[in-house]
């Protein structure tokens, strides 16, 4: 009984605090990136700034069903962090996650937009290029600790689960670049390239629709930290302090590789985050395997 | 209540010039006087910008695309001219195909005179446009609520 009062309350929790979290985590990002680039950079509370205007903004729908596409992705983002903070199975908050993409997807290509419709294509090449990983990372979790379940991995007596998934972490550091959105990757939203196809799957969304966008944006991005953080927990009270680090040395790196690194093709992105995926991850699992059964 | 004024994002676009006041408008950006201080975002979409910068004047070819990228624009909007060309044709105002300066094909709010314009003058601009976009911001606000 308690335990089911917990995952409720865990995920309010969740549903309060992370657009505030990762409003925060967003403002750090473009600070660092200023001043990475030698310039100051804005406030570090511009990131609300910007939901506010652009909620207060006259909205252009072009198909009512761009919204409730919009909102369904939203919904399914908030949920995949949810299921994830009330510590359910990593398949089905992976599940979830795709459904959200799927319905973003959908909403890009329900208006008319060429640019929008390249974004969504765009999209879809990611989940291509990052689905098999995120599927392995849950493979991995379960191999290293015994249990999909994310309460589980949490408080399992094992070592740290890093020290079995050092190959499937670097893996999925890869394609967490794909997943915020950042260089070398940033391909879909070309959030800084815009020249090249305005502004990708978000073209059509104008006023609130691009505020909720990067609302669910935010809670992704939170969700996706602590996801990172979950390689570095065990049952052990410190293990959340390594975890805390883990996550801000990750999103530091993350920015770095953002400001260091050019732009590839799909196709690039396509091939090595496959070739990673299979050499650094597939052979980790098979690792972790045989020596999990040669310890039984 | 909104808050426009701390997150005015810009869109720019490049009539018939001779570049000058575009690449002026772009060292707005570089980390000598970088405008995302202010929360500007120099964005190419229209449907997220609020201030239109214009540089160059009006032909008879970028006329349908200048009014596109206008009407695109959502309320509120704040246009732009930035340099002599863009203000009412300057040294090409006499050519067979152009029209002049952007006001005769879209409404514009601010003037930003030069040739080519200082950044410290196209700032100058997006500091006033920023506070007319507040205004007209409220000015939406109060006839929404009047409908209401």
């Amino acid at each position: 009984m308690s335990d089911s009062l917990k995952m409720i309350i865990s995920a309010i929790v969740y549903i309060i605090a992370a657009p505030l979290a990762g409003g925060l985590l967003a403002g750090i990002d473009r600070k660092i990136t200023a001043r990475m680039q030698g310039r100051q950079g804005p406030p570090l509370l511009q990131p609300f700034y910007d939901i506010k205007k652009l909620i207060s903004k006259e909205t252009v729908v072009v198909n009512k069903f761009e919204m409730v596409y919009l909102v369904t992705f939203l919904v399914f983002i908030i949920l995949t962090g949810c299921l994830f903070f009330s510590g359910c199975d990593l398949l089905l908050i992976f599940f979830s996650l795709t459904t959200a993409n799927i319905f973003l997807i959908l909403s890009a290509t329900s208006g008319n937009s060429p640019y929008a419709h390249m974004g969504a294509q765009r999209e879809m090449m990611q989940m291509l290029a990052y689905e098999p990983m995120v599927l392995l990372t849950a493979v991995g979790f379960y191999l290293s600790t015994g249990s999909f379940k994310v309460n589980e991995i949490a408080k399992s007596t094992a070592p740290l689960p890093i020290l079995f998934l050092p190959g499937v972490f670097v893996g999925f550091c890869f394609i967490l670049t794909i997943k915020l959105r950042k260089h070398p990757f940033d391909l879909s939203t070309s959030h800084h390239a815009h020249q090249e196809m305005v502004k990708g799957i978000t073209t059509e969304f104008s006023g609130q629709m691009f505020a909720i966008f990067e609302i669910a944006h935010w809670y992704e991005t939170v969700f996706l930290m602590a996801f990172m953080g979950l390689f570095f927990i065990n049952g052990k009270p410190h293990s959340v302090i390594i975890a805390l680090i883990a996550i801000a040395v990750t999103y530091f790196v993350e920015i770095l590789v953002d400001n260091t690194n050019a732009r590839l093709k799909w196709q690039q992105m396509f091939r090595n985050s496959w070739i990673v995926t299979m050499v650094i991850g597939t052979v980790n699992v098979f690792l972790i395997d045989v020596i999990v059964k040669g310890v039984l | 209540m909104a808050n426009v004024k701390k997150s005015p994002w810009m869109m720019h676009y490049d009539g018939s010039s001779c570049n000058g006041c575009d690449i002026e408008v772009l060292a707005c950006l570089t980390p000598l006087y970088d405008v995302e201080r202010f929360g500007v975002i120099n964005t190419g979409n229209p449907k997220h910008a609020d201030i239109l910068l214009i540089t160059g004047s009006v032909n008879t070819q970028n006329e349908p695309v200048v009014k596109q990228i206008y009407e695109q624009m959502c309320n509120p909007k704040v246009v732009v001219a930035i340099g002599i060309c863009a203000c009412n044709g300057g040294v090409f105002k006499d050519c067979y195909n152009i029209k002049g300066g952007i006001d005769t094909t879209i409404p514009v709010d601010i003037y930003v005179p030069g040739c080519a314009a200082r950044p410290e003058a196209i700032i100058d601009g997006v500091a006033k446009a920023v506070e007319l976009l507040q205004k007209k911001s409220d000015a939406l606000k109060e006839g929404k609520a009047d409908e209401a």
